[in-house]
């Protein structure tokens, strides 16, 4: 299996503080990868540390074997250029905790956007290929309404139907269910269980502890910005080893 | 089910006890017939206002004023001439405004030090003088720079060049492109941030980003400024009478001179500017509504549904929904 996602002393700072303090993880194609831990870790700097929405500061991130955000040349590193970021970007599929669905379109237009002003495609084409990813998310009767005239959890969904219409090889879920009731939480885990099982890449930071049990394939708990322990969620969620996750475990399970 | 709670009259004042519009479930509790509190200070108000009206009515009535003159007057050829050239003049230098406006504005918020502090500079300068100030400088322009020399490019006499339509021009545009520039600084920084990260997100640039995502967005905290700034600017384009601009004011003034009817053209020239005004309010409703599109749930009615609403609702109960 090769690594689609792989993290060496990964170190990010805002300002003076040091959020991330050396990451080292590897996510393996096809795999779903759970990023648990108490808010102010760092795992969602890290997620966003992926699509190079952060910069890192030190350490080497890689995505599909190629270095995020710089080139390199020797052992010189090259800064890349904006237009090389987004065409890198194109292949990352991002859902952020607060949906960010673009409210002056209607649903099917969210899904539409990308594919049509980023490849050019035709918007007949973008079209129909949208109304099938929004029939897949189980919303196609929703694809002419406003993100304002949709419940949370259907947002969510026609946002995970928008990154998809890129037809990404990882998906980022960035605390994808955190700001949802309760009783919506279910549509959206169920969209992300289908995708699992079509074979894409994920990787998931979120506090359903239950969904990484089912779906996850590996986990990491992470505090104080250091990867405290990792394994398979099954191992790691009922027989933590370290003291933090334990404790972690014990508050939200 | 609500007969008994229609006999009351329907204009009841609205902070009088409304509950007579309310529906009580069929025996449920009784509903609740109180006599309405009297707003004896309502009335009184009322016939002050009206009193004074009358007055002023009154006083108009009884003034040495040709109104037949005003009337004459309204469609004169030059007057409606003026009235083209302010709407010219008006439209040309929001034009130019909004446009050097949105560059600033962008200017203003770019990491770059250099282009942020000049358009900081701008905006100091023109928002700090006033606009007449402005204009008679641009008309003097002339005393101090007597010749335009972009070297190979164009080469002329500056009286040539800054004839009243271009002070006038100028003068109202670079002036508003300061106000502007503010505007569209706020629009943009009302939009969500994770507008912007998702766009990137998606792999769109930071063109297609602000012009697809984020300008659209923006639109709808601009455009009900920009509405007020086009009405101030169809008003403060009676300032360019001082460079000799041959615009609304003006022109109803030369024949208020000449023919010793002051006041009646000034009333010729405020009947134009209501109009004109008036008219741009209309517009600008549903320029708004247009940019309202997705942030409210459904769109406000528009002037012609709100009275067909009204015209089909008579007769039934206002207070079911």
């Amino acid at each position: 299996m090769t690594a689609m996602v792989k993290a060496e002393g990964v170190h990010k700072s805002f300002g003076l503080v040091e959020v991330l303090k050396g990451i080292d993880l590897e996510v393996n194609s096809g795999e779903v990868f759970c990023l648990i831990g108490p808010s102010g870790s760092g795992k969602s700097t890290f997620l966003r540390c992926i699509n190079h929405l952060e910069k890192i500061n030190a350490g080497r991130l890689y995505v599909d074997g190629e270095l995020v955000g710089y080139r390199q040349k020797g052992d010189k590193l090259y800064e890349l250029k904006d237009s090389e970021v987004a065409l890198k970007r194109r292949d990352i599929g991002m859902v952020f905790q607060r949906f960010n669905l673009f409210p002056h379109m209607t649903a099917v237009e969210n899904v539409m956007e990308a594919p049509v002003q980023v490849k050019s495609a035709k918007r007949s084409d973008a079209h129909h290929r949208a109304m099938e990813l929004l029939d897949r998310v189980g919303l196609s009767d929703k694809a002419g309404n406003y993100p304002s005239q949709l419940s949370g959890g259907q947002q969510q969904r026609v946002a995970i139907a928008r990154a998809l219409a890129m037809d990404p090889k990882l998906m980022l879920f960035d605390e994808p269910t955190s700001a949802l009731d309760p009783e919506l939480v279910g549509d959206v885990l169920d969209v992300m269980r289908d995708l699992a099982e079509s074979g894409m890449t994920m990787v998931v930071v979120t506090h359903e502890m239950g969904f990484a049990r089912e779906v996850g394939d590996s986990l990491v708990f992470m505090d104080g910005g250091v990867v405290v322990e990792s394994g398979h969620p099954r191992d790691v969620l009922t027989d933590p080893q370290h003291e933090r996750t334990k404790s972690f475990l014990s508050k939200v399970l | 089910m609500t007969d008994n709670l229609d006999k009351s009259p329907a204009d009841t004042p609205p902070s009088g006890p409304t509950l007579s519009k309310t529906s009580v479930p069929a025996g449920g509790p009784e509903a609740i017939k109180a006599i309405p509190v009297r707003h004896y200070g309502r009335w009184a108000s009322a016939v002050i206002v009206v009193a004074l009206l009358v007055a002023l009515g009154y006083a108009f009535s009884q003034g040495n004023i040709q109104w037949h003159t005003v009337g004459d007057q309204l469609f004169e050829s030059s007057v409606v001439k003026g009235a083209g050239r302010t709407l010219l003049i008006s439209v040309l230098a929001m034009i130019v405004g909004v446009l050097l406006g949105i560059l600033l504005a962008v200017m203003r918020l770019s990491k770059n030090p250099v282009t942020s502090s000049v358009a900081w500079l701008y905006i100091w300068f023109f928002r700090g003088t006033p606009v007449y100030v402005q204009l008679l400088l641009w008309f003097n322009l002339a005393l101090i720079f007597p010749v335009l020399n972009l070297g190979p490019i164009y080469k002329n006499e500056m009286t040539d060049v800054m004839t009243p339509f271009m002070c006038a021009l100028l003068g109202l545009g670079l002036n508003e492109a300061a106000y502007m520039a503010e505007i569209c600084r706020a629009g943009l920084l009302a939009v969500d941030e994770g507008q912007t990260e998702a766009a990137h997100a998606l792999g769109m640039s930071h063109a297609k980003t602000l012009r697809r995502i984020v300008i659209p967005q923006a639109m709808r905290v601009i455009v009900p400024p920009t509405g007020n700034e086009f009405i101030n600017m169809l008003k403060t384009s009676s300032l360019v009478y001082a460079v000799t601009y041959n615009e609304l004011l003006r022109s109803t003034s030369a024949i208020g001179s000449t023919s010793y009817a002051v006041m009646e053209m000034l009333f010729v020239a405020s009947i134009w500017y209501l109009a004109m005004t008036s008219v741009f309010s209309v517009f600008q409703y549903y320029l708004e509504r247009y940019y309202a599109r997705g942030s409210s749930r459904s769109l406000p009615p528009t002037v012609f549904e709100k009275i067909k609403a009204n015209l089909f609702s008579k007769g039934s109960p206002r207070g079911a929904v």
